[in-house]
């Protein structure tokens, strides 16, 4: 294969992120058109709705003009961020979204690096005692963690914080409260569930790699030259056994937000998850779409994120 | 990369392994313990959705509101839900529902995996890298969200669920079925079924779909395990049937009603611990049936 350079394979992420764009936004245009009824109309119009919001809706997406004309004007709104009215709460889908999306971040992020950290220092302990008793602890724990159901754990947690007492385990803030510790208390739990079913992978991901890079002959030359064990594993391994994780940590991301919808549900957290649920119940098709939008557009541009990151720090992919 | 001999190995090993039928195949397969236990689950819960109106006590939807929310006791070992039912019987009837969603969906994800998977890498090109795209796409979007917005659309019945779960999962399989075909068209007796002018259809369905059985059998079983998952999540955000009988379902009821915040963990903790054995089972047996068929593949 010709040698590529990094803007080559760049060009080729960025163009694979906008198709999958445009993918996600068509597919939601034409969703919306297998509805019974008459779909167009059932989209935007809900007898919820003033006859004036009714009326500008028309307009801004064209309802009453050719159907590709409704597909660019649908897009070119998908782009700007606009997704309609919610047929709830009565106003613009997208403001919100921005907040649920602010809130679901403070849980999320938190809890993917704390989950990252958890997952390479289990697998690094697991790979370096291989075979040993330890290890298969290591992984049996991690394994009964990510088989859980992540809204059953969540309801064992509840069950224990009651039986307990003074642990939050509904919302972000008590109310009227706005501090930083009253938002931490809320946050524990969601994101001890969290942490707890996503580590897993991490951990199997972490000690296969190692125990792959382990298995390599510049780790014997290294024993070979008397370095020290410690020393080989920290400085020779682990960091390329790092590198695989990076592209895994990217796929597992859509995976993250499945699991972050569940726990917000469970723990009435208001983010983006918790939206979607209540959206289900209200029959709110512009807030679940635009729900879906955003999501989606999120987890694509991260792994975007990650593919430049990747190929940034092992140059070797760009020649795949 | 030494993916190509991989296959190779595995191929060899599952025809080696495979080549004395039934019987010696189950003598192999008793002798992994992981796998018994796994199979010895999936015959548990199979044996509790046919019998389950033979072992409940009561009929599951039974409503007396006179009961409603109590305690375990003599009567209803497991208490009543939120509208006098018995939830001894419902969490047995919940096995009949998990049971036809995981097989159904999954029997759909494999098809069309295998399906995409051979045709890919058969015959490459501008509709392989297509394919590939597409199913890069699924790979990495979250899955139950596209779920969701589906299933709300188009109407959660049972039939819906299956349908939505089964036509969403197959990339993983297809992806596996790829590789596998790009290193088996090399092999010689392809190259020669080719020459003696086989048809395309005829050397992808006689001669490289048998080949890659043994992983689509061992992948089958596992994607039982995620359409159980992906049906018990759906339900509990609310997607799906009211009527159906199902685990996600009652734990969805138990937070709705408030049972889990009033600390009746008899409502939440045994269809959860179901929903996780079940899924166990599968993976277990799907995981000891690859580990059989592919030599190679030892440990985690």
């Amino acid at each position: 294969m010709a040698a590529a350079s990094y803007s080559t394979y760049l060009a080729r992420r960025v163009i694979l992120t906008v198709v999958s764009v445009f993918i996600i936004i068509s597919f939601n245009f034409l969703l919306f058109r297998v509805l019974p009824g008459n779909p167009i109309t059932l989209l935007y119009r809900s007898p919820r709705l003033t006859f004036n919001q009714e009326k500008a809706l028309s307009i801004e997406f064209g309802l009453n003009r050719p159907e590709w004309v409704q597909y660019i004007l649908y897009v070119k709104n998908a782009l700007e961020g606009n997704f309609g009215i919610s047929y709830y709460y009565k106003v613009s889908v997208t403001s919100k979204i921005i907040p649920a999306l602010e809130n679901s971040l403070i849980l999320l992020i938190p809890a993917t690096i704390i989950s990252i950290l958890l997952g390479i220092y289990t697998g690094v302990f697991s790979a370096w005692r291989e075979n040993t008793k330890a290890d298969v602890a290591v992984l049996q724990t991690a394994m009964a963690f990510y088989a859980m159901p992540t809204f059953w754990l969540g309801g064992i947690f509840i069950l224990i914080a009651i039986y307990i007492g003074g642990i939050p385990v509904a919302g972000e803030y008590s109310v009227g409260s706005t501090s930083i510790i009253n938002l931490m208390e809320h946050m524990a739990l969601p994101l001890l569930t969290l942490v707890l079913v996503y580590y897993g992978q991490f951990t199997i991901m972490m000690r296969n790699s190692l125990r792959d890079v382990l298995s390599e002959d510049y780790i014997l030359t290294a024993y070979a030259k008397g370095a020290d064990s410690k020393r080989i594993l920290y400085s020779h391994a682990v960091p390329n056994a790092m590198l695989p994780m990076i592209s895994l940590i990217a796929i597992n991301l859509g995976l993250m937000v499945t699991g972050a919808i569940l726990v917000e549900t469970v723990f009435s957290w208001p983010g983006i998850g918790y939206l979607i649920y209540q959206s289900i119940g209200h029959l709110d098709y512009p807030m679940l779409q635009g729900a879906f939008i955003i999501v989606t557009f999120s987890v694509v541009l991260a792994n975007l994120l990650a593919d430049i990151i990747y190929g940034l720090v092992d140059p070797r992919i760009r020649y795949r | 990369m030494n993916s190509q001999t991989e296959v190779m190995d595995y191929i060899k090993g599952s025809m080696r392994r495979t080549g004395s039928g039934v019987l010696g195949f189950w003598n192999r397969y008793k002798r992994n313990k992981i796998g018994v236990a796994g199979l010895g689950i999936i015959i548990f819960f199979t044996l509790m959705a046919i019998l389950a109106p033979v072992i409940s006590p009561y009929n599951p939807n039974t409503i007396n509101s006179s009961l409603y929310l109590s305690p375990p006791s003599s009567a209803h070992l497991l208490g009543t839900d939120s509208l006098g039912r018995d939830l001894l019987s419902r969490d047995f009837y919940g096995a009949q529902i998990s049971l036809i969603v995981g097989f159904a969906a999954a029997a759909i994800s494999v098809f069309v995996g295998l399906v995409i998977g051979l045709y890919s890498g058969y015959f490459g090109g501008w509709a392989d890298e297509i394919l590939m795209r597409v199913t890069d796409f699924f790979l990495v979007i979250p899955t139950l969200v596209f779920m969701i917005v589906i299933a709300a659309v188009i109407g959660p019945s049972l039939v819906n669920v299956i349908l939505v779960i089964g036509l969403l999962s197959w990339p993983s399989t297809a992806r596996t079925i790829r590789s596998m075909v790009l290193s088996i068209k090399n092999w010689p007796f392809i190259e020669s079924a080719m020459i003696n002018g086989g048809k395309s259809n005829y050397i992808i369905f006689r001669h490289i779909a048998p080949n890659v059985f043994p992983v689509v059998f061992a992948n089958a079983v596992m994607s039982v395990a995620s359409a159980i998952f992906a049906q018990a999540s759906l339900v509990f955000l609310g997607v799906g049937d009211i009527t159906d009988i199902s685990w996600g379902g009652t734990i969805h009821n138990a937070f709705a009603f408030g049972a889990v915040s009033a600390g009746m963990w008899w409502y939440v903790i045994p269809p959860g611990l179901f929903i996780i054995l079940v899924i166990l089972g599968f993976t277990m047996t799907g995981y000891s049936l690859e580990e059989m068929f592919n030599p190679k593949k030892r440990g985690f």
